[in-house]
């Protein structure tokens, strides 16, 4: 079988730096066998115009809004570059890259690729790259809904402009970023050069072959977890960005999978939309090594089987980002449901609402 | 037909069993398909039996879905049981009711 094609989404706030990000990329000989898809949402196709290094393999969707109006279209526009791959009337590409618009929900791209029963044979998805404004960020989290939202289902974050914006609102806006997703790697694209293989390959999907890479994958969840141990869920809560909260469960028992298949499903049946994203590494009872899971919302990736344990910490860990969902009742529903007895932790670790 | 889960049509739900390397997958042979098919009827129903709804396995391709009076319901795999579970049953299946936390609680004792 041949190995299906990453889909890359781009997304972040309206003039964030999206397009200048995807130029990097491109500029990158590594990835340019790269497809771009860039949703327009206006007239002209500008961003179009700026990326002329992929011509034939651009494709413009023009109708409107990624998120409300032309999952259809993005799906036809996979499949036409598929089938014009197959062809050979493209360059073969090994990549598809989806830029958004900056006021797309993230989510209906991510069902788009992984749900349509042709795309799903032939694609997955790779990692999400969101990029925030270091100037405007900070009002736009606390303002637009759709910011906060590209940014908690992000697995990776370019920090933009910050040669613009002064020391003090760049921290701020960092820390409002952790609170939302803590564990994403996060850049700042004036700072150096931008890893685009990073950005770009290690995703879950490479979990399987290079275990090293959970280390990456909670590195900054768990040193967030070490360094502000008291962190808790008390904050400001007057603002909407404040119902969006990030927690991780930690469980030293082996998990069974298939009442953790129970659990997760019934939880998104319910409130998917509210689970802005599910990640973790599960201790499964009767595995030597470690499942890896992750979700966006009502999606769950395939779990993926890795190749050994990252370290000798063996406890199965979960990092929640919701949306208005209390913390303690989760984990006292996935304790009722798994059959555990709970940490038995200080509050401070075990819920520790990472920033 | 998907060749390791034996199932015709499988559509490749993230709890079910994948065809690509890497991909976790319990279903490795026919008798641990079965068996892994019973422990997920015997799981569900433990949370299913306190909305009063009974599942059971269907020539292990499907699952049947049934409330006391009669009423059924057969589901492909875990993405539609419980959309269909709460037609059947009524009201909404949440794992975060405080009341189905605690029965389930108790049952464990």
């Amino acid at each position: 079988m041949v190995d299906p094609t990453p889909v890359n989404l781009l997304t972040g706030f309206l003039g964030s730096g999206k397009t200048t990000l995807l130029q990097r990329f491109l500029a990158d000989p590594a990835f340019s066998d790269t497809a771009v898809l860039i949703n327009e949402f206006g007239e002209v196709g500008l961003d179009h115009h700026l990326l002329e290094r992929i011509d034939e393999t651009t494709v413009l969707l023009q109708s409107g809004c990624l998120c409300c109006t032309i999952r259809g279209e993005l799906s036809s526009a996979i499949k036409d570059l598929h089938a014009r791959r197959a062809r050979e009337e493209v360059p073969f590409f090994r990549r598809v890259i989806v830029e958004s618009t900056g006021l797309a929900d993230p989510f209906p791209i991510l069902s788009t690729v992984q749900a349509d029963p042709v795309l799903k044979h032939h694609f997955r998805l790779g990692n999400v790259i969101t990029t925030v404004d270091a100037v405007n960020g900070l009002e736009q989290l606390i303002c637009r809904p759709e910011s906060a939202k590209q940014v908690a289902v992000a697995d990776r974050l370019i920090l933009t402009k910050t040669d613009l914006a002064d020391t003090k609102t760049v921290n701020v806006l960092t820390r409002e970023i952790r609170r939302l997703n803590p564990s994403a790697p996060l850049w700042r694209s004036a700072e150096g050069t931008l890893d685009a293989d990073a950005l770009l390959t290690h995703d879950l999907f490479a979990l399987a072959e290079k275990s090293d890479l959970a280390r990456h994958w909670f590195a900054e969840e768990m040193s967030a977890r070490h360094d502000h141990p008291n962190h808790s869920l008390d904050h400001d809560i007057n603002r909407h960005g404040d119902r969006i909260r990030s927690f991780a469960l930690t469980f030293d028992e082996t998990i069974d999978w298939t009442m953790f298949g129970i659990w997760l499903t019934m939880l998104l049946n319910r409130h998917g939309a509210a689970v802005l994203r599910v990640k973790g590494i599960l201790n499964v009872k009767g595995s030597q090594t470690p499942v890896a899971v992750h979700g966006v919302q009502y999606l769950v990736h395939l779990p993926v089987h890795m190749a050994a344990w990252p370290s000798n910490d063996r406890c199965s860990r979960l990092v929640f980002i919701v949306d208005g969902l209390d913390p303690a009742v989760i984990e006292r529903s996935f304790c009722a449901f798994l059959g555990l007895k709970g940490t038995g932790r200080s509050n401070g670790e075990t819920h520790s609402l990472a920033r | 037909m998907c060749a390791l889960c034996g199932v015709l049509g499988g559509d490749g739900h993230w709890t079910d069993a994948a065809a690509r390397p890497g991909i976790f997958t319990r279903n490795v042979d026919s008798l641990e398909r079965r068996r892994e098919r019973l422990h997920r009827v015997a799981c569900a129903q433990r949370v299913l039996s306190q909305l009063g709804l009974t599942l059971s396995d269907w020539q292990g391709v499907s699952y049947v879905l049934s409330t006391p009076t009669g009423k059924t319901e057969i589901i492909d795999n875990l993405a539609h049981l419980w959309s269909t579970a709460e037609k059947l049953a009524g009201r909404p299946c949440d794992p975060l009711d405080p009341a189905l936390i605690r029965r389930l609680e108790a049952g464990r004792g």
